[in-house]
Protein backbone atom coordinates (compact mmCIF):
# COMPACT_ATOMS: atom_id res chain seq x y z
CA UNK A 1 0.00 0.00 0.00
CA UNK A 2 1.24 3.17 -1.10
CA UNK A 3 -1.75 5.48 0.75
CA UNK A 4 1.04 7.37 2.66
CA UNK A 5 1.56 9.20 -0.42
CA UNK A 6 -1.51 9.26 -1.96
CA UNK A 7 -2.95 11.35 1.18
CA UNK A 8 -0.06 13.58 0.60
CA UNK A 9 -1.56 14.29 -2.94
CA UNK A 10 -4.36 16.73 -1.19
CA UNK A 11 -1.49 19.08 -0.65
CA UNK A 12 0.10 19.48 -4.54
CA UNK A 13 -3.00 19.00 -6.16
CA UNK A 14 -4.72 21.91 -4.26
CA UNK A 15 -2.73 24.19 -5.15
CA UNK A 16 -2.15 27.58 -5.25
CA UNK A 17 -2.23 27.48 -1.64
CA UNK A 18 -4.70 29.98 -0.90
CA UNK A 19 -7.48 27.70 -2.59
CA UNK A 20 -5.89 25.13 0.03
CA UNK A 21 -8.68 22.31 -0.08
CA UNK A 22 -8.81 18.70 0.17
CA UNK A 23 -9.50 17.15 -3.07
CA UNK A 24 -9.25 13.78 -1.73
CA UNK A 25 -10.85 13.03 1.70
CA UNK A 26 -9.61 9.66 1.85
CA UNK A 27 -6.89 7.33 -0.02
CA UNK A 28 -9.57 5.43 -1.89
CA UNK A 29 -10.66 8.34 -3.66
CA UNK A 30 -7.75 8.98 -5.08
CA UNK A 31 -6.98 5.21 -6.07
CA UNK A 32 -10.76 5.23 -7.52
CA UNK A 33 -9.81 8.51 -9.80
CA UNK A 34 -6.44 6.96 -11.01
CA UNK A 35 -7.72 3.29 -11.56
CA UNK A 36 -10.65 5.04 -14.02
CA UNK A 37 -7.68 7.21 -15.62
CA UNK A 38 -5.22 4.28 -15.78
CA UNK A 39 -7.82 2.02 -17.53
CA UNK A 40 -8.29 4.14 -20.30
CA UNK A 41 -4.92 5.00 -20.95
CA UNK A 42 -4.49 1.17 -21.17
CA UNK A 43 -7.27 1.13 -23.79
CA UNK A 44 -9.27 -1.01 -21.22
CA UNK A 45 -12.41 0.95 -21.97
CA UNK A 46 -13.36 4.66 -23.56
CA UNK A 47 -13.59 7.12 -21.27
CA UNK A 48 -17.38 7.98 -22.11
CA UNK A 49 -18.16 4.52 -21.59
CA UNK A 50 -17.50 5.10 -18.09
CA UNK A 51 -18.40 8.80 -18.05
CA UNK A 52 -21.91 7.43 -19.38
CA UNK A 53 -22.09 5.38 -16.24
CA UNK A 54 -20.98 8.23 -13.95
CA UNK A 55 -23.42 9.96 -15.23
CA UNK A 56 -26.00 8.00 -14.54
CA UNK A 57 -24.94 7.24 -11.00
CA UNK A 58 -25.12 10.99 -10.12
CA UNK A 59 -28.27 11.28 -11.62
CA UNK A 60 -29.71 8.44 -9.71
CA UNK A 61 -28.49 9.73 -6.29
CA UNK A 62 -30.32 11.60 -3.79
CA UNK A 63 -28.93 14.99 -2.91
CA UNK A 64 -25.37 15.74 -2.33
CA UNK A 65 -23.16 17.97 -1.65
CA UNK A 66 -20.49 16.88 -3.74
CA UNK A 67 -18.71 15.01 -0.65
CA UNK A 68 -20.04 11.59 -2.12
CA UNK A 69 -18.52 11.79 -5.65
CA UNK A 70 -16.11 9.52 -5.78
CA UNK A 71 -18.28 6.73 -4.41
CA UNK A 72 -20.65 7.47 -7.55
CA UNK A 73 -17.31 7.14 -8.90
CA UNK A 74 -16.32 3.74 -7.77
CA UNK A 75 -19.90 2.35 -8.30
CA UNK A 76 -19.40 3.89 -12.19
CA UNK A 77 -16.24 1.72 -12.27
CA UNK A 78 -17.12 -1.47 -10.94
CA UNK A 79 -20.73 -1.27 -13.61
CA UNK A 80 -18.08 -0.83 -16.77
CA UNK A 81 -16.15 -3.28 -15.78
CA UNK A 82 -18.47 -5.70 -14.44
CA UNK A 83 -20.31 -4.66 -17.71
CA UNK A 84 -17.51 -5.25 -20.28
CA UNK A 85 -16.53 -8.30 -18.29
CA UNK A 86 -13.44 -7.26 -17.43
CA UNK A 87 -14.46 -8.06 -13.76
CA UNK A 88 -16.96 -10.42 -12.73
CA UNK A 89 -19.28 -9.75 -9.64
CA UNK A 90 -18.35 -12.61 -8.12
CA UNK A 91 -14.62 -12.58 -7.85
CA UNK A 92 -15.00 -8.96 -7.17
CA UNK A 93 -17.36 -9.65 -3.54
CA UNK A 94 -15.00 -12.97 -3.26
CA UNK A 95 -11.77 -10.26 -3.65
CA UNK A 96 -12.84 -7.80 -1.44
CA UNK A 97 -13.90 -10.46 1.06
CA UNK A 98 -10.35 -11.35 1.39
CA UNK A 99 -8.81 -8.04 1.67
CA UNK A 100 -11.54 -7.20 4.63
CA UNK A 101 -10.60 -10.30 6.19
CA UNK A 102 -7.02 -9.31 5.49
CA UNK A 103 -7.38 -6.14 7.20
CA UNK A 104 -9.35 -7.48 10.07
CA UNK A 105 -6.36 -9.68 10.79
CA UNK A 106 -4.24 -6.83 10.30
CA UNK A 107 -6.00 -4.46 12.72
CA UNK A 108 -6.05 -7.09 15.24
CA UNK A 109 -1.94 -7.46 15.50
CA UNK A 110 -1.41 -3.72 15.45
CA UNK A 111 -3.86 -3.52 18.25
CA UNK A 112 -1.82 -6.17 20.16
CA UNK A 113 1.16 -4.55 19.61
CA UNK A 114 0.06 -1.10 20.59
CA UNK A 115 -1.77 -1.81 23.84
CA UNK A 116 -4.36 0.12 22.73
CA UNK A 117 -7.83 -0.10 23.92
CA UNK A 118 -9.63 2.60 21.99
CA UNK A 119 -12.61 0.67 20.76
CA UNK A 120 -12.74 -0.44 16.89
CA UNK A 121 -14.42 2.36 15.46
CA UNK A 122 -11.86 5.24 17.01
CA UNK A 123 -8.83 2.85 15.87
CA UNK A 124 -10.43 2.50 12.40
CA UNK A 125 -11.09 5.98 12.15
CA UNK A 126 -7.38 6.78 12.37
CA UNK A 127 -6.10 4.19 9.79
CA UNK A 128 -8.30 5.97 7.48
CA UNK A 129 -7.13 8.72 7.62
CA UNK A 130 -3.81 8.95 8.28
CA UNK B 1 -19.06 9.77 5.55
CA UNK B 2 -19.29 6.98 7.78
CA UNK B 3 -16.68 5.09 8.33
CA UNK B 4 -18.31 1.78 7.37
CA UNK B 5 -18.35 3.35 3.41
CA UNK B 6 -15.24 4.48 3.67
CA UNK B 7 -13.97 1.25 4.73
CA UNK B 8 -16.42 -0.48 2.28
CA UNK B 9 -15.25 1.36 -0.66
CA UNK B 10 -11.40 1.37 0.43
CA UNK B 11 -11.70 -2.62 0.06
CA UNK B 12 -13.95 -2.39 -3.25
CA UNK B 13 -11.05 -0.37 -5.06
CA UNK B 14 -7.75 -2.48 -3.82
CA UNK B 15 -10.32 -5.33 -4.92
CA UNK B 16 -10.62 -3.88 -8.55
CA UNK B 17 -6.87 -2.78 -8.89
CA UNK B 18 -5.80 -6.23 -7.76
CA UNK B 19 -8.16 -8.20 -9.88
CA UNK B 20 -7.22 -6.10 -13.14
CA UNK B 21 -3.35 -6.26 -12.30
CA UNK B 22 -3.52 -10.08 -11.76
CA UNK B 23 -5.12 -10.23 -15.13
CA UNK B 24 -2.93 -8.06 -16.59
CA UNK B 25 -4.95 -5.42 -17.93
CA UNK B 26 -3.21 -3.07 -15.92
CA UNK B 27 0.49 -3.14 -15.21
CA UNK B 28 1.08 -3.13 -11.32
CA UNK B 29 2.36 0.60 -11.09
CA UNK B 30 -0.10 2.21 -13.51
CA UNK B 31 -2.44 3.48 -11.03
CA UNK B 32 0.69 4.77 -9.13
CA UNK B 33 2.13 6.92 -12.30
CA UNK B 34 -1.30 8.48 -12.44
CA UNK B 35 -1.77 9.32 -8.94
CA UNK B 36 1.68 10.60 -9.21
CA UNK B 37 1.27 12.69 -11.96
CA UNK B 38 -1.54 14.46 -10.48
CA UNK B 39 0.56 14.79 -7.11
CA UNK B 40 3.24 16.54 -8.65
CA UNK B 41 3.04 18.10 -12.26
CA UNK B 42 -0.87 18.45 -13.16
CA UNK B 43 -2.44 21.14 -10.72
CA UNK B 44 -3.80 24.91 -11.01
CA UNK B 45 -0.55 26.31 -11.44
CA UNK B 46 -0.86 24.71 -15.05
CA UNK B 47 -3.16 27.21 -15.77
CA UNK B 48 -1.80 29.53 -13.75
CA UNK B 49 0.62 29.92 -16.28
CA UNK B 50 -1.17 29.99 -18.83
CA UNK B 51 -2.83 33.06 -17.88
CA UNK B 52 0.12 34.73 -16.53
CA UNK B 53 1.53 34.53 -20.26
CA UNK B 54 -1.71 35.49 -21.84
CA UNK B 55 -1.62 38.39 -19.77
CA UNK B 56 2.08 39.08 -20.73
CA UNK B 57 1.81 38.25 -24.44
CA UNK B 58 -0.62 39.32 -26.63
CA UNK B 59 0.65 37.37 -29.72
CA UNK B 60 -0.22 33.94 -26.82
CA UNK B 61 -3.52 35.50 -25.89
CA UNK B 62 -4.61 35.19 -29.35
CA UNK B 63 -3.61 32.18 -30.14
CA UNK B 64 -5.18 30.90 -26.59
CA UNK B 65 -8.80 32.31 -27.84
CA UNK B 66 -8.38 30.82 -31.04
CA UNK B 67 -7.60 27.46 -30.10
CA UNK B 68 -6.75 26.93 -26.21
CA UNK B 69 -5.83 22.90 -26.71
CA UNK B 70 -2.56 23.90 -28.82
CA UNK B 71 -1.53 27.01 -27.25
CA UNK B 72 -2.01 25.39 -23.56
CA UNK B 73 0.57 22.64 -25.27
CA UNK B 74 2.93 24.48 -26.36
CA UNK B 75 3.42 25.11 -22.23
CA UNK B 76 3.80 21.31 -22.25
CA UNK B 77 0.41 20.78 -20.54
CA UNK B 78 -1.16 17.65 -22.40
CA UNK B 79 -4.99 16.48 -22.62
CA UNK B 80 -5.86 13.32 -20.64
CA UNK B 81 -8.63 11.71 -22.35
CA UNK B 82 -8.30 14.15 -25.86
CA UNK B 83 -10.62 16.59 -25.02
CA UNK B 84 -10.52 20.16 -26.87
CA UNK B 85 -10.06 22.91 -24.38
CA UNK B 86 -11.34 26.55 -24.58
CA UNK B 87 -10.52 29.47 -23.21
CA UNK B 88 -13.24 32.08 -22.26
CA UNK B 89 -11.73 35.53 -21.57
CA UNK B 90 -13.41 37.90 -18.79
CA UNK B 91 -13.48 41.14 -20.00
CA UNK B 92 -15.00 44.73 -18.86
CA UNK B 93 -18.60 43.61 -20.53
CA UNK B 94 -18.34 39.68 -19.89
CA UNK B 95 -17.87 37.73 -16.98
CA UNK B 96 -17.65 33.21 -17.99
CA UNK B 97 -18.39 30.78 -15.38
CA UNK B 98 -17.96 27.32 -16.00
CA UNK B 99 -19.87 23.98 -14.41
CA UNK B 100 -20.27 20.48 -15.75
CA UNK B 101 -24.11 19.97 -15.41
CA UNK B 102 -24.05 16.26 -15.86
CA UNK B 103 -21.11 14.77 -14.20
CA UNK B 104 -18.55 17.45 -13.08
CA UNK B 105 -16.40 17.21 -15.91
CA UNK B 106 -13.97 19.52 -15.44
CA UNK B 107 -10.26 21.16 -17.03
CA UNK B 108 -7.88 18.46 -15.41
CA UNK B 109 -4.43 19.34 -17.21
CA UNK B 110 -4.84 22.93 -16.34
CA UNK B 111 -6.64 22.84 -12.92
CA UNK B 112 -5.87 19.40 -11.73
CA UNK B 113 -8.46 17.66 -9.85
CA UNK B 114 -12.51 20.04 -8.87
CA UNK B 115 -12.81 20.46 -5.59
CA UNK B 116 -15.90 19.40 -3.85
CA UNK B 117 -18.48 21.92 -4.18
CA UNK B 118 -17.89 22.29 -7.79
CA UNK B 119 -19.63 18.60 -7.64
CA UNK B 120 -22.08 19.36 -5.79
CA UNK B 121 -25.56 19.24 -7.15
CA UNK B 122 -26.74 22.51 -5.65
CA UNK B 123 -23.65 24.06 -7.73
CA UNK B 124 -24.45 22.44 -10.54
CA UNK B 125 -27.74 23.02 -10.74
CA UNK B 126 -28.46 26.95 -9.47
CA UNK B 127 -25.29 28.27 -11.66
CA UNK B 128 -27.17 28.15 -14.66
CA UNK B 129 -30.23 29.40 -13.40
CA UNK B 130 -29.43 32.16 -11.17
CA UNK B 131 -25.45 32.52 -11.92
CA UNK B 132 -25.02 36.42 -10.33
CA UNK B 133 -27.04 35.29 -6.75
CA UNK B 134 -24.96 31.78 -6.78
CA UNK B 135 -21.68 33.94 -7.54
CA UNK B 136 -22.63 36.44 -4.79
CA UNK B 137 -22.60 33.68 -2.46
CA UNK B 138 -19.34 32.55 -3.07
CA UNK B 139 -18.27 36.04 -2.50
CA UNK B 140 -18.48 37.35 -6.16
CA UNK B 141 -20.35 40.50 -6.95
CA UNK B 142 -20.76 40.91 -10.63
CA UNK B 143 -21.88 44.28 -11.53
CA UNK B 144 -25.22 44.45 -13.33
CA UNK B 145 -23.71 45.91 -16.72
CA UNK B 146 -21.28 42.98 -16.87
CA UNK B 147 -23.18 40.02 -18.91
CA UNK B 148 -22.35 36.71 -17.30
CA UNK B 149 -22.11 33.64 -19.37
CA UNK B 150 -22.48 30.14 -18.03
CA UNK B 151 -20.38 27.56 -19.77
CA UNK B 152 -21.67 23.75 -19.59
CA UNK B 153 -18.43 21.33 -19.60
CA UNK B 154 -19.11 18.03 -21.85
CA UNK B 155 -17.08 15.49 -22.86
CA UNK B 156 -15.67 16.92 -25.68
CA UNK B 157 -15.33 20.25 -24.44
CA UNK B 158 -13.58 21.81 -21.53
CA UNK B 159 -13.73 25.46 -20.29
CA UNK B 160 -11.20 27.36 -18.52
CA UNK B 161 -11.86 31.14 -17.45
CA UNK B 162 -9.49 33.42 -18.89
CA UNK B 163 -9.52 36.26 -16.26
CA UNK B 164 -9.38 39.94 -16.24
CA UNK B 165 -5.63 40.89 -15.33
CA UNK B 166 -5.67 42.80 -11.38
CA UNK B 167 -4.65 46.70 -11.45
CA UNK B 168 -1.41 47.49 -10.48
CA UNK B 169 0.91 44.73 -11.85
CA UNK B 170 2.56 46.19 -14.44
CA UNK B 171 6.16 45.29 -13.10
CA UNK B 172 5.54 42.16 -12.36
CA UNK B 173 7.20 38.83 -14.07
CA UNK B 174 5.50 36.22 -15.63
CA UNK B 175 6.03 33.80 -12.50
CA UNK B 176 4.83 36.62 -10.37
CA UNK B 177 1.79 37.18 -12.13
CA UNK B 178 1.11 33.72 -11.67
CA UNK B 179 1.17 33.18 -8.23
CA UNK B 180 -2.27 35.59 -8.58
CA UNK B 181 -4.44 33.70 -10.83
CA UNK B 182 -6.31 31.68 -8.16
CA UNK B 183 -7.80 28.24 -9.13
CA UNK B 184 -11.34 29.70 -8.13
CA UNK B 185 -10.42 32.69 -11.09
CA UNK B 186 -10.19 30.00 -13.66
CA UNK B 187 -13.38 28.51 -13.12
CA UNK B 188 -15.13 32.34 -12.91
CA UNK B 189 -16.11 32.28 -9.59
CA UNK B 190 -13.29 34.48 -8.47
CA UNK B 191 -11.31 37.29 -9.60
CA UNK B 192 -7.18 36.99 -9.93
CA UNK B 193 -6.11 39.48 -7.21
CA UNK B 194 -3.14 42.15 -6.51
CA UNK B 195 -1.15 40.25 -3.69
Amino acid sequence: MTDGAISAMAGPAALPRKNGELVFKAPWEGRAFGLAVALTEAGAYDWEAFRERLIGEIDRADEDDGTHYYERWLASLERVLVESEMISTDELAERARELAAHDEHEHDHDHDHTHDHDHDHAHMTREVTT
Amino acid sequence: MGDDQAIYANVRTRAIESLLVEKGILASDAVDRVVAAYEEDIGPLNGARVVAKAWVDPDYKARLLEHATSAIGELGIAGMQGENMVALENTDEVHNVVVCTLCSCYPWPVLGLPPYWYKSNEYRARVVVEPRVVLGELGLDVDESVEVRVWDSSAEIRYMVLPERPEGTDGLSEEQLAALVSRDSMIGVARAEAA
